[in-house]
């Protein structure tokens, strides 16, 4: 008599919170969900591919198009392989190590604070969404000041850095800086003690320490299930391994521990970035660059490096001929895609509505999905 | 003409005529209010613009301009949708929203009350709760997954809600012995206002308006980031605009109902004292129109309210949503119920006020509250720090 009707419902391409083409097959009995089937492709554009038909160093654009809301930490991670694979790592001037930190490290915060307008606009708290895109905005600005994009930045070469940084750009960093951390109390307020969002949050999508490390997740997703692992503190690269910060770790490994840990990393980053600014002023001015040959071509081998993106570990994989000036093979490791496998087993039996916090809280870019 | 004619049809009409156009003028500038609002919560702007190359300042000109924008937008009708249903879906909501507006007394009676009716509160309540039938109509005739969903939600959302709503009026009732809103206004101005001996009912009903009206946190039949726009997600041009201003309508009336029920209406007295009925009418006509301002005024800052709390709360889960209604608002209501029957009994049986004794536990409750928002508190728990050795 009472039998069950399953509705099949298309969560996506086209819908206001499944950030960017992202689509999935919901099989829901009434609101609860009986399975959910990412299906993605949508934002294919081969760029693995096309790394090996160009020039290394005209590879770093096309990074900047994966992750795109955190490009800095694309052009670090390619940058710093290629290095790896000619053996110039440590022939990277001070000045531009440290100007590669804070980059990524705005880029971290921006990236973060992207996440959380999205992810509340997508729990129903509208004004966290105006609030971070303010000092997100401030970022921008800065990136904009340095190298004149906002979004795609394409701010790092290989052996070194482009430009020296514009004369005021420390003090502006600064002044950003000093006001951030009351930023970040501000969408606090809004949001943490909320009962609302708490009952939203807590207990929803539990991810288990070892569930989370079997399914390669990493990034905040796993330090939010309690495992304490972060590239830039057990595999240090540039300069991390002088400065001083705390990896934020949860206890239960639901969508509000995630959250915890992100706004405590974007006052981790903080503080980084308060570090560095009189670290580079100490340096000498100009000197951004490893003197290497103009045309790039790393000897035989291969090498796979990764680094800490916003979003999790973020590698490259790059065969070279020894030969040729562009890659044999690039493959590119990126952290959204293997976040994005946990979905079906964290959405399954939950109501339709926590699939939208789900999506939220894994912290997908599709660009960077599909490549 | 006839008296009775006179009396009982020409001047309601009037009347209700002038209600309904003040009241849609106050619709359509809700719009232009509540993005405003917003912005400033925002620290964004709101819109601001329009109008200003004729003189028109703040971007007022968008009043008129977002229904001009309504009419000429084109009115796409999804050719698998159920035709009938789908045109009566936008219509429907509009009815009850547009006539309980000649049942609510805006003034001092007899100019500013429509319609005097001794059950006015019953007929409103019955009314308005014949709303949804559009909403569901709407949602399931779009032949679309996300707009039944929506229908679906607000159909459940509807009945869990109406329940708390009708229970937290019953203490009202109780007190003031009428379902007459004019009288229920008059026993508040020659007492107290109804918040302070009701204030667990007043908050049930400001909970509960939320939830009839869709709004945040209980938007959840249009929630935006789940289904789309939910049940209007196939309308477009005007049908779309009658769903809103159905929705705007409804936010009116249940505030008005809100000032009438729990803050005295048009007066603004205590023990009698104050601006009364009584005062206002001898005023003459001035004192009617103070008394109207006074009632708009007051349901205006409600209205201000539902904005702030967009601007302040997530969106309830479904799931939630219905346990708040059944396991925290019914019983909560059923038990005013019993308490203000039972010291309004025993007021009458040892011969002192009752609502005198519910007032000051009102009070109580509402210093202890203030207390405890005010008191300093822990500071929030972050995560786990690991520090490096």
């Amino acid at each position: 008599m009472f039998d069950v009707h399953e509705m099949e419902v298309n969560f996506g391409p086209q819908h206001p919170s499944t950030h960017g083409v992202l689509r999935v097959i919901l099989k829901i009995d009434g609101e609860r969900i009986i399975d959910a089937k990412p299906i993605i492709g949508y934002l294919h554009r081969g760029t693995e591919k096309l790394f090996e038909n160009m020039s290394y160093p005209m590879c770093i654009p096309h990074t900047d198009r994966m992750d795109y809301v955190a490009s800095a930490t694309n052009n670090l991670g390619f940058v710093e392989t290629v290095e790896k694979l000619m053996g110039i790592t440590k022939q990277i001037p001070r000045r531009a190590q440290l100007m590669r930190v804070m980059l990524s490290e705005l880029q971290r915060i921006s990236s973060h604070l992207l996440w959380l307008a999205t992810h509340a606009i997508d729990i129903g708290a509208m004004t966290p969404f105006f609030y971070c895109f303010r000092e997100r905005e401030q970022i921008l600005d800065l990136f904009e000041e340095y190298c004149g994009a906002r979004l795609t930045l394409n701010c790092m070469r290989i052996g070194g850095m482009p430009d020296d940084l514009p004369p005021d750009w420390l003090d502006d960093v600064e002044k950003f800086v000093d006001k951030f951390e009351d930023a970040v109390d501000e969408y606090e307020s809004l949001l943490t003690n909320n009962r609302i969002w708490k009952k939203r949050t807590v207990g929803i999508g539990v991810i288990s320490p070892e569930d989370a490390i079997d399914w390669g997740i990493t990034g905040p997703p796993l330090r939010g299930s309690g495992v304490e692992w972060d590239l830039r503190r057990a595999q240090p690269y540039e300069c991390y391994s002088e400065l001083k910060f705390d990896i934020p770790i949860g206890k239960n490994g639901d969508t509000y521990d995630r959250y915890l840990c992100r706004m405590e990393e974007m006052r981790q980053s903080n503080w980084i970035l308060k570090q560095c600014i009189p670290l580079v002023k100490a340096t000498p001015v100009g000197d951004i660059k490893a003197k290497i040959s103009k045309v790039v071509r790393p000897p035989e081998g291969e090498v796979y490096h990764s680094i800490e993106s916003p979003k999790g570990e973020l590698g490259y994989y790059i065969i070279s001929d020894g030969k040729s000036q562009n890659a044999y093979r690039c493959h590119v490791r990126p952290p959204s895609f293997v976040n994005l496998q946990a979905l079906p087993a964290m959405a399954k039996g939950h109501l339709v509505s926590d699939l939208v916090a789900l999506i939220g809280t894994i912290d997908i870019v599709l660009g960077e999905v599909d490549r | 003409m006839p008296e009775p004619l006179m009396r009982y049809l020409i001047w309601p009409l009037v009347k209700f005529l002038v209600a309904f156009v003040i009241v849609q003028v106050i619709v359509a500038a809700m719009n232009w209010i509540e993005r405003r609002l917003l912005g400033l919560m925002q620290a964004r702007l709101g819109p601001n613009r329009v109008g200003k190359e004729f003189g028109i300042p703040w971007g007022l000109a968008q009043i008129i301009a977002d229904p001009i924008k309504f009419i000429l937008k084109e009115d796409i009708v999804p050719s698998s949708s159920e035709k009938v249903a789908y045109f009566l879906g936008p219509m429907l909501p509009l009815i009850p929203a547009f006539l309980v507006f000649c049942l609510i007394p805006y003034g001092p009676p007899p100019t500013f009350v429509v319609t005097h009716v001794n059950v006015g509160l019953l007929l409103i309540l019955a009314l308005t709760s014949t709303g949804v039938y559009g909403i569901i109509l709407g949602g399931w005739a779009s032949n679309n997954k996300y707009s039944l969903m929506g229908g679906l939600r607000s159909a459940a959302q509807m009945v869990s809600y109406e329940v708390p709503f009708g229970l937290s009026i019953v203490g009202v009732l109780m007190l003031c012995g009428s379902f007459d809103l004019v009288h229920i206004i008059n026993y508040q101005a020659s007492h107290i206002w109804n918040l302070f001996p009701q204030l667990i009912a007043a908050f049930i009903f400001l909970v509960a308006m939320n939830a009839e009206n869709n709004r945040t946190p209980f938007d959840l039949p249009e929630a935006e980031s789940e289904l789309v726009a939910g049940y209007h997600t196939e309308y477009s041009a005007m049908k779309f605009a009658f769903f809103m201003l159905a929705e705007y309508s409804s936010m009116i009336v249940n505030c008005c109902l809100m000032v009438s029920l729990f803050f005295g209406g048009w007066t603004l007295a205590i023990n009698g004292y104050g601006l009364t009925t009584g005062v206002l009418r001898g005023m003459g006509i001035a004192g009617g129109i103070l008394g109207a301002l006074i009632f708009i005024t007051k349901v205006m800052l409600f209205m201000l309210m539902y904005i702030w709390f967009r601007a302040t709360f997530p969106r309830f889960r479904f799931d939630q949503l219905m346990d708040l209604g059944w396991k925290w608002m019914i019983p909560l209501a059923l038990a005013n119920i019993a308490v203000t029957g039972i010291v309004v009994l025993l007021g009458q049986q040892f011969n002192f006020q009752g609502e005198v004794v519910l007032s000051i536990a009102g009070a109580a409750i509402i210093a202890f509250t203030l207390f405890l928002l005010l008191r300093p508190r822990a500071k929030v728990i972050h995560a786990r720090r690991v520090s490096e050795a």
